[in-house]
């Protein structure tokens, strides 16, 4: 059996266009699990974001499946055309990438030295 | 290209980095966090489960001498006993400072409530229910780095290379992951506290940003490490049936809270064989668990996803709800119900006991370069003890945070010495599937330098990590970009394969067993090898040598 990840991709600024991967289907897998296999067998440039792989810790790897917000290692994968889309009230960065950290954590905002903020 | 200068660069935001942060800045410097992940949400402090050890019982209860006594046994003789001092001795203010800052500890009245774990004298270890250590740690320590003024925080940063200048660490190359761009960090002073090597193996228990990439920033800048053949395999890590959303080293409070029934195969209990018998109370230790589980698989009785069984069938429903409530809710969600069903288990690459070799200061010896947290090695020898890992992460982070504010203000960086690395962050390489790589050395770790080790198997490891560094190119696939995790695994495996070097010649090396090392061939503890090998990065590549282990 396959699971077809029909995943939106693409930079900002440029429209988006949809890939599909077909990935094997086990039952019990995560869609992360897809999106991994991806990288390994397919495509090892797909964006998407990760940390703790299983557990649900990290809350990193939030995206939209099927038009709602959910969590790649949480949503199971189904033998069935899923749909992947980055956040869509976040800033993309790329493919299913979308900019999630607090904003005084990220580079464009934080000072480049102790003394106020960057000249 | 940004540029940054700070006082005190820390590398890694998980409990070591935090701490390190939160100690640097009230000793009045400057702090730069960074995390290649977001600030305390990737590295192994948020998996934890449970539980964290520390005397902190009532008065009379429990001494830090009694954790220290066990912490040196469990450790096999090759503790350096001034670190494990150190972890012991100050970890009960750490839990109480924790305390203070509102973790939230399970407790009983006035006293934080403590269970016992395998390889402790008595009750010891605390834990935030349930199933929440880890990331009530986590978010306790965001809160507090975020709220103590002098500390810059920045994530998707992944440094790639320190910069020494005169010997001395003066600073970082970064590749920002959000642009695919270099960082440059000019600090006085720098702690790797990036967390240990668990994704060098296929089956592992923490955040898939852990390569061991501050050992090998540690090696490239002159740091020795030590005790590197001594990774810990958590022998109980969920196997089957697949279970999403929920850590694999979950059974662990399981056992600790309603003990459960480790099982072959065949239904049969078989620690006993081993010289273990549980008699439904958890003391079996982790490295007499992993070697029990692996022999029975090899010979046969192994489950059938080649694991072990584990029963709490004979629990009954109430007492599993009152102990684990709503984890009991998220089992039945992933199908499971205990009452009916064992479920599988079996050893999962989980903590790595060596690491950079330091003093009590946390200070690498190389000037500028300090440590702290599981990127250290040296305080659990050959075996850590359940619940030490924690403890040293907030110790170890509060004393790193001391020392390298102390080092005061630095000089800018030289770019000169920042050169070969940022030449590495731009570069432009040829298409590689370099996931693809990755996953072949996690399974080359995996087959050949487990748990049970041989020299033809440690040798096929080793011609395994030439072969990949034979095939992956000079520099990263492709241009810059990005989020790019076909670039972020090429670095990853620049670092991985040097470390992983480091644990299979360690490993090679020591002709004997010894907890978390046991060699097929060389069964049984060797007298003659009651000594540290520490590992440093020459002209010539890797050279080891034997230490006495530290009075």
């Amino acid at each position: 059996m396959i699971a077809t990840l029909r995943i939106q991709r693409g930079m900002p600024g440029a429209p988006p266009e949809e890939t599909d991967f077909e990935v094997p289907f086990e039952p019990g897998q995560s869609v992360l699990d897809g999106l991994r296999w991806i990288r390994r067998e397919a495509d090892a440039g797909l964006a998407f974001r990760y940390s703790c792989l299983n557990a649900n810790a990290c809350k990193e790897c939030m995206l939209l499946v099927d038009g709602k917000v959910g969590y790649a290692c949480t949503l199971r994968l189904e033998a069935r055309v899923m749909r992947l889309a980055p956040l869509p009230n976040k800033k993309l960065i790329r493919d299913l990438v979308t900019a999630i950290a607090p904003p005084d954590e990220r580079l464009d905002r934080i000072a480049a030295g102790p003394k106020g903020p960057e000249a | 290209m940004r540029e940054f200068q700070t006082q005190v660069l820390v590398i890694g935001a998980g409990g070591a980095g935090m701490s390190a942060a939160i100690a640097a800045a009230r000793a009045g410097a400057e702090v730069l966090l960074l995390d290649r992940s977001l600030i305390g949400r990737g590295g192994a402090t948020v998996m934890a489960q449970m539980t964290v050890a520390a005397a902190v019982g009532p008065p009379g209860t429990d001494h830090w001498e009694f954790h220290w006594r066990d912490t040196l046994a469990a450790g096999r003789g090759l503790c350096d006993p001034a670190l494990a001092r150190l972890l012991c001795e100050e970890g009960p203010d750490a839990i109480r400072e924790m305390d203070g800052w509102k973790v939230g500890w399970a407790r009983d009245g006035a006293h934080l409530r403590a269970v016992q774990a395998p390889g402790h004298d008595r009750a010891r270890c605390v834990y935030v229910d349930f199933l929440s250590t880890g990331p009530a740690v986590s978010k306790t320590l965001r809160g507090v780095v975020q709220r103590t003024p002098g500390i810059r925080r920045l994530g998707d940063a992944l440094v790639v290379e320190l910069v020494r200048d005169g010997g001395a660490v003066t600073g970082a190359v970064a590749l920002d992951v959000e642009t695919g761009q270099p960082l440059l960090i000019g600090a006085a002073a720098t702690i790797i506290a990036t967390g240990g090597l668990t994704t060098l193996y296929a089956r592992n228990s923490a955040s898939a940003n852990m390569i061991g990439d501050g050992y090998a920033l540690a090696l490239r800048a002159g740091a020795a490490l030590i005790d590197m053949e001594f990774v810990q395999f958590f022998p109980i890590g969920h196997l089957a049936p697949r279970l999403i959303g929920m850590d694999p080293i979950m059974w662990d409070p399981f056992r600790y809270k309603l003990g459960g029934r480790l099982l072959n195969g065949a239904g049969e209990e078989f620690l006993s064989a081993y010289g273990t018998a549980e008699q439904d109370r958890y003391v079996v230790t982790r490295d007499l668990a992993t070697y029990a589980i692996t022999r029975e698989v090899e010979a046969g009785r192994g489950s059938p996803a080649g694991g072990a069984w584990l029963s709490f069938r004979h629990v009954p429903d109430a007492t599993l709800r009152e102990a684990f409530g709503p984890v009991i809710d998220r089992l039945a969600a992933n199908g499971i119900d205990l009452t009916r069903q064992d479920i599988e288990v079996a050893p999962i690459a989980h903590y790595h006991m060596g690491g950079i070799r330091v003093d009590t200061a946390m200070a690498t010896g190389v000037p500028g370069l300090f440590a702290a947290g599981e990127a250290v090695g040296g305080a659990n020898g050959a075996n850590r003890l359940s619940g030490n890992a924690i403890t040293e992460a907030l110790v170890f982070g509060r004393v790193a945070g001391r020392s390298a504010a102390a080092r005061g203000a630095g000089a800018p960086l030289d770019r000169t010495a920042a050169a070969p690395a940022l030449t590495l962050v731009e570069g432009v390489g040829p298409a590689c599937n370099t996931a693809a790589l990755l996953a072949r050395l996690q399974a080359a770790m995996a087959r050949d330098v487990g748990p049970f080790r041989t020299a033809a198997g440690l040798l096929r490891a080793l011609d395994a990590v030439a072969a990949l560094r034979a095939e992956l190119p000079a520099l990263p696939p492709g241009a810059p970009r990005p989020h790019d995790l076909a670039r972020q695994d090429w670095f990853d495996l620049r670092q991985g394969m040097l470390v992983a070097e480091a644990i299979i010649r360690a490993a090679l090396a020591r002709t004997e067993s010894r907890g978390a090392h046991q060699r097929e061939d060389f069964p049984g503890m060797d007298d003659g090898w009651a000594c540290n090998q520490a590992i440093t990065l020459g002209e010539a590549g890797l050279a080891i040598a034997r230490r006495a282990v530290a009075a």
